[in-house]
């Protein structure tokens, strides 16, 4: 853990970045985790028969997967209090080369005590970006 | 043969629509694990109790979007609601967000309850946006799930 002053992080600071490589288990493991078994998150013809480019990644997945940088950054210091998605684009999981999702999470606005309250999250995938306003909104402990 | 599909439409007196509360549903330790594991949630209070013990929490934190677990029962309700007027083949995720009091935590026992917010067309599709609270066994409210569902018109 980094000891970064919570204090010291000014609006647009990066305070966590990840890249999460996701495969086709990742969708079946999600799946089963969720109890979300819609076929066009692991059937080709499915996804192929309702015009879908390939089996797309469950939008919760990719949702559940973009707060984590945050929620490490947070460690014991707090907890997510808001976190807020638009799903924008869907994510192809290809069957041998699967995708890898991006996260960059930034400070977004700062609560009185100068501390970070709202952080925003820029999610993507081949190059474009995945949700749309994403943003998590911090409660410190 | 094909039937001709009416362009979309939600029934509006949805709105202000509160379901009876779901099933209760008790929140696991080795669920918190496994949902943990499909999120790639790697902090040690999702998975270890005395991790999360240490942090101040009674058992294994679940992660932030669990909730839609606890969400599912409601959304079935709506969309098997008789007339509500959604296909749920035409339906796609649109938003989703989650308001919390406090974490999730294993040995939860959480209720949650569905209520449409809103019904609106646009662009020949149908925004359905419902909010479920959820509360614990004391009836204490431990977080809001929110789901803006699009139900798609005629395809283009």
């Amino acid at each position: 853990m980094t000891a970064t002053a919570l204090t010291d992080l000014a609006v647009g600071t990066v305070v966590a970045e990840r890249e999460v490589h996701v495969t086709r288990d990742s969708l079946v493991r999600y799946a089963g985790a969720s109890g979300d078994f819609n076929p066009i998150h692991y059937r080709d013809d499915v996804a192929a028969g309702v015009g879908l480019p390939g089996v797309l990644a469950h939008g919760m997945l990719t949702m559940g997967l973009a707060v984590q940088p945050v929620s490490e950054w947070l460690g014991d210091r707090g907890y997510v209090g808001r976190y807020g998605v638009r799903f924008t684009r869907p994510v192809v999981v290809d069957p041998q080369e699967g995708a890898t999702i991006g996260v960059v999470a930034k400070v977004g606005t700062l609560d009185d005590a100068g501390r970070p309250q709202r952080i925003d999250l820029t999610v993507t995938a081949g190059g474009q970006t995945v949700l749309g306003k994403a943003q998590v909104t911090v409660v410190f402990r | 043969m094909l039937t001709r599909l009416p362009v979309v439409s939600v029934n509006p007196e949805l709105v202000g629509r509160t379901f009876p509360p779901a099933q209760p549903y008790l929140v696991g330790r080795e669920k918190v694990r496994e949902f943990s594991r499909a999120v790639f949630a790697t902090n040690p209070v999702h998975h270890e109790p005395e991790a999360a013990r240490a942090a101040g929490y009674a058992d294994v934190v679940a992660p932030p979007t669990f909730a839609v677990v606890v969400q599912e029962a409601t959304l079935a309700q709506l969309l098997a609601e008789p007339d509500a007027g959604i296909d749920f083949s035409r339906v796609v995720h649109g938003e989703q967000s989650f308001a919390y009091e406090r974490p999730i935590v294993a040995g939860d026992e959480l209720t949650a309850t569905l209520t449409v917010t809103s019904v609106k067309t646009l662009g020949g599709n149908a925004m359905v946006t419902a909010e479920s609270a959820v509360v614990d066994a004391d009836g204490e409210h431990v977080v809001t799930a929110t789901s803006t569902l699009v139900v798609r018109g005629d395809d283009a």
